[in-house]
């Protein structure tokens, strides 16, 4: 389990190092899983113990956005200077963001697959 | 801790204990295991959303004690800390479903740009119809990225990189409060399509409650979040900047 982990904080590392090296806009963890998949691909799939390990961080994935969430109190009054534009473009924009990209991958991938039946 | 004389003791002990770390990361435990066990007793209803559940009662705390964030998220930190290798772990979910992605790749592609600039977009033009100022519509574009892609790109497009951090937690509970369910009653009932949408629209919240339905669900999520942060940061810092004066116009 420490060998797994260690593993994955090497992939971060080397994430957050190319981000700051190479001034990416993307951050460094999400780089590092990147990393990881490309250790994965290379190694033939996870151990078990790295198997067990990723289970063990991501069973409680919604508690670690726990602390970053509660940050929320420290803009409120942002919110509220301009409250209904932002609320209203808030909502609307998830709502139609996770409609667009369901709808869009569930269609093109019936279709792709009707044709594929039909071939 | 020396001994109390005369009058308030437990006022005594909270003023020593409110300064400890131990203090603070075991209230955010408390606080999301009173969350998490309210779900299972739900049965999973995708409304007691875990991090809403927890955020709302650490935020009560914090304000009727009248803690500064900073003393709270000094104990929090450690769990903060764990977001980053847990990111990393994405990647082995992401490894199981790895043919599932490659069949898909071309309907991935077409849903990732479509849904990206939907969601980027309809923010930017729904504020500046309801009179958001310039700052205000550039902090919104990229509120479906994950938080330090988002922060990035709002500063670069002349947002305020910390309401953009508060737009995007709200964005992510939001979306993983109502996204299955919405997704369900638009007949989109595969797991690979709900879990994409997921991540594209409500990053690593998205995806946390995306891994709660199944790891098909959770995998296509975790790649959603990637992709959709590395289009956003392509994208948005040459599509927004020039749409922003015609929009602040009107």
């Amino acid at each position: 389990m420490i060998a797994a982990l260690a593993l994955f904080l090497c992939c971060q590392l080397l994430g957050e190092t190319l981000a700051v090296l190479l001034q990416l806009p993307v951050p460094g963890p999400v780089l590092g899983m990147i990393f990881l998949f490309v250790w994965l691909l290379a190694r033939g799939g996870p151990q078990e113990s790295e198997r067990r390990t990723a289970a063990g961080l991501l069973q409680h994935l919604p508690l670690l956005f726990v602390p970053a969430g509660t940050g929320v109190l420290l803009h409120l009054h942002r919110l509220a200077d301009e409250a209904l534009p932002i609320a209203v473009a808030l909502i609307v924009s998830t709502l139609l963001g996770l409609a667009v990209a369901g709808l869009t991958l569930a269609w093109f991938s019936r279709r792709r697959s009707s044709a594929h039946t039909q071939q | 801790m020396p001994p109390v004389i005369g009058g308030h003791p437990a006022h005594d002990i909270w003023v020593y204990l409110e300064t400890q770390p131990l203090l603070w990361l075991t209230l955010t435990l408390v606080a999301y295991a009173a969350a998490f066990a309210l779900q299972r007793r739900l049965r999973g209803h995708p409304a007691a959303n875990p991090v809403l559940i927890a955020v709302a009662l650490l935020a009560t705390v914090l304000l009727a004690t009248g803690t500064p964030y900073a003393r709270y998220f000094e104990g929090a930190q450690f769990v903060h800390f764990l977001l980053g290798p847990a990111t990393v772990a994405l990647a082995v979910p992401l490894y199981g479903q790895r043919q599932r992605i490659v069949e898909r790749a071309g309907p991935i592609a077409i849903a990732l740009v479509a849904g990206s600039l939907a969601a980027a977009l309809s923010a930017c033009l729904i504020a500046a119809a309801l009179g958001a100022s310039p700052a205000t519509i550039a902090s919104l574009a990229p509120k479906s990225v994950t938080t330090p892609i988002a922060m990035g790109i709002a500063e670069r497009i002349g947002g305020l990189a910390s309401l953009t951090a508060v737009v995007v937690i709200l964005t992510g509970i939001l979306g993983a409060v109502v996204g299955s369910g919405l997704l369900r009653r638009l007949g989109v009932r595969d797991d690979a399509s709900v879990g994409f949408a997921l991540g594209l629209a409500a990053h690593g919240i998205g995806s946390a409650r995306a891994l709660q339905i199944s790891e098909e669900a959770g995998a296509f999520a975790a790649l959603a979040m990637g992709l959709g942060g590395a289009f956003a940061a392509l994208t948005l810092p040459w599509l927004v900047p020039p749409l922003l004066p015609l929009l602040a116009g009107h």
